[in-house]
């Protein structure tokens, strides 16, 4: 097999082709009768895609046909190969991730990046809570989403995506909203949990059954332009209780629905707590513990901050905690924050009398019959140029103290127009800040004011469907 | 005193949506420290534009807010009674709940 010895004629190349085919074959005859008696021989020695787990992670040689017992198969040992490449991370890291389940609650900006890295990087289980289906609109942020699941639930959905990614992860669906009632037997079947949900309650509910069950919590959110993140009742640190024993009042509750937000900023955040629970899974690093990541997007800072440790005053952790898993159970976490775990239950306000208000479709019949009044539409500026009636008139309600003048002139000027007295109506996205606004207009004397029930929502839903909705 | 005022996660929103300022504040007279208690109360009066109520409540912060003095949770180092030095920052920041 001299490659310098190449024969001056085709015939002569066949004929060597010929012969190097018929010494291949010898050859391999000769592999496949010494790996049957290599089968034959017992057990330390292994044919090369056979694997051995003896549960251990750290890794013992053998010597001859060497075979390295490190619980990855050599399937597991190509695909994360890079993480074995790592000096930190490596065999024993891989192994323990391997081994590790982890409950992603929320299925959304968060819990997208979250579950996709999770089940890419080779977690044992996964566990997915969610009792939403995905829409059109969650598609900006919630990547782990496709056009082809909207209607669907988003934990097949995304149970779906990860699937795809990676066969070797197991995949648990949880479609259910988590509650006190289901939580302690959900989050008990995970040594790790994540908190990816958009609410307040929940993230109550999630700290003080993680408590209970003694489980590390990755706590992420996200809202507009910022992001935080935080590990909780980890190696000693705080609940999310003994950082905020009151809840905060419920006009500080922003929600990704009414105030916006950016979708790769809870994206950057889901990576994070992604990171965070990799690390506590693989038991590699300093996790975020005591810590707090702040992330704003407009100034492109990221910085960590030094928070409190446990408090012994703590009713969930601290040294007299009353919560049991009986009170827990019990606990109504809507009416301690004052503040609902779903959107879709989102109370209604009923702030002003019947008599002040309208509904949208006889304020349609007003418009038809060309009666005369003015329109005033109080959302926020941005708000009225993603779309609005054509004939409204844009007053933000933070400004309506100062517009009142201008609302009296276009009364009088419809009026003068007309000949008749005008009507003064106010419409919002939903039907909440149009009361408040009637209700201060009441106050100022213009009391003909009324507003429309369900506001432009209810326009988009009951009068115009092709009025866009947002 | 030179502060750097720092206001985020929606607090901006009560200050013309301003998340830095650079402040001078002084102790108050007859006194020869500042403190955090004090600090609250100027910010109060000279810089919260609108809705004080969702900054504080009674003579702290309201629920739902950190506050980080040079990184670090007041809890840490005195709360309201945390003393103040030349060029430190102090960050207010309301916690999120969204994803």
């Amino acid at each position: 097999m001299d490659s310098n010895n190449i024969p001056d004629t085709s015939d002569g190349i066949i004929s060597e082709i010929e012969k190097l085919k018929a010494q291949k074959e010898t050859l391999e005859d000769r592999i496949r009768l010494l790996q049957a008696r290599l089968d034959e021989t017992g057990p330390n020695y292994v044919k090369r895609d056979a694997f051995v787990v003896n549960g251990s992670c750290c890794p013992s040689v053998s010597l001859g046909n060497v075979v390295i017992d490190n619980g990855l198969t050599p399937e597991m040992i190509y695909r994360y190969s890079r993480h074995l490449l790592l000096p930190n991370f490596g065999v024993e890291g891989q192994s323990k991730l391997s081994k590790s389940s982890i409950l992603v609650v929320g299925a959304g900006g968060l819990g997208s990046p979250v579950a996709l890295y999770l089940a890419a990087c080779g977690a044992g289980c996964i566990g997915i809570v969610d009792s939403d289906i995905v829409e059109i609109n969650n598609l900006h942020r919630q990547i782990i989403h496709k056009e082809a699941f909207v209607g669907q639930a988003k934990v097949k959905s995304a149970a779906d995506a990860c699937r795809s990614i990676n066969s070797l992860v197991k995949l648990v669906e949880h479609n259910e909203a988590l509650s006190p009632t289901n939580a302690l037997e959900i989050l008990s079947k995970y040594d790790i949990v994540v908190d990816a949900t958009d609410n307040l309650p929940s993230r109550y509910m999630i700290s003080d059954c993680c408590v209970l069950l003694d489980k590390p919590l990755v706590s992420g959110a996200a809202l507009g332009l910022e992001g935080q993140l935080t590990v909780y009742h980890h190696n000693g640190g705080p609940c999310y209780r003994c950082l905020f024993p009151t809840p905060p009042p419920t006009a500080a509750c922003q929600r990704c629905s009414d105030s916006g937000v950016l979708g790769v900023v809870p994206g950057v955040i889901g990576c994070l707590q992604a990171l965070e629970a990799i690390k506590i899974a693989s038991a590699i690093g300093e996790p975020l513990a005591e810590r707090m990541l702040i992330f704003d997007a407009l100034s492109s800072r990221i910085r960590t901050v030094k928070i409190r440790g446990k408090s012994a005053q703590c009713i969930a952790c601290g040294e007299n905690a009353r919560f049991t898993k009986e009170t827990f159970q019990c606990f109504d976490y809507e009416e301690f924050t004052q503040s609902p775990m779903s959107d879709k239950t989102r109370p209604k306000l009923n702030l002003i009398p019947e008599s002040a208000r309208i509904s949208s479709h006889d304020y349609k019949e007003i418009l038809d019959k060309g009666q005369p009044h003015i329109l005033i539409d109080v959302r926020p500026a941005h708000h009225f140029k993603i779309t609005a009636l054509p004939n409204s008139m844009n007053i933000p309600l933070s400004i309506l103290e100062n517009k009142l003048p201008m609302i009296d002139s276009a009364l009088k000027e419809a009026e003068l127009a007309s000949n008749e007295p005008a009507s003064l109506y106010v419409v919002c996205r939903r039907g909440n800040d149009s009361q408040r606004a009637v209700q201060f207009l009441a106050d100022k004397g213009f009391s003909s004011a009324k507003d429309i029930i369900g506001g432009l929502e209810s326009w988009a839903n009951n009068v115009d469907p092709k009025f866009p909705a947002y | 005193m030179q502060l750097t005022l720092e206001f985020g996660g929606g607090l901006e929103l009560l200050c013309e949506s301003i998340k830095i300022h650079e402040v001078d504040v002084s102790p108050k007279s007859g006194e020869d420290k500042l403190i955090m208690r004090d600090l609250l109360g100027w910010i109060k009066a000279n810089i919260i534009k609108e809705r004080p109520e969702m900054f504080m409540k009674g003579d702290s912060v309201r629920p739902g807010v950190l506050v980080l003095v040079n990184d670090c949770d007041w809890e840490l180092s005195g709360n309201l009674d945390t003393t103040l030095e030349e060029k430190d920052v102090v960050v207010f920041i309301s916690t999120l709940h969204g994803g």
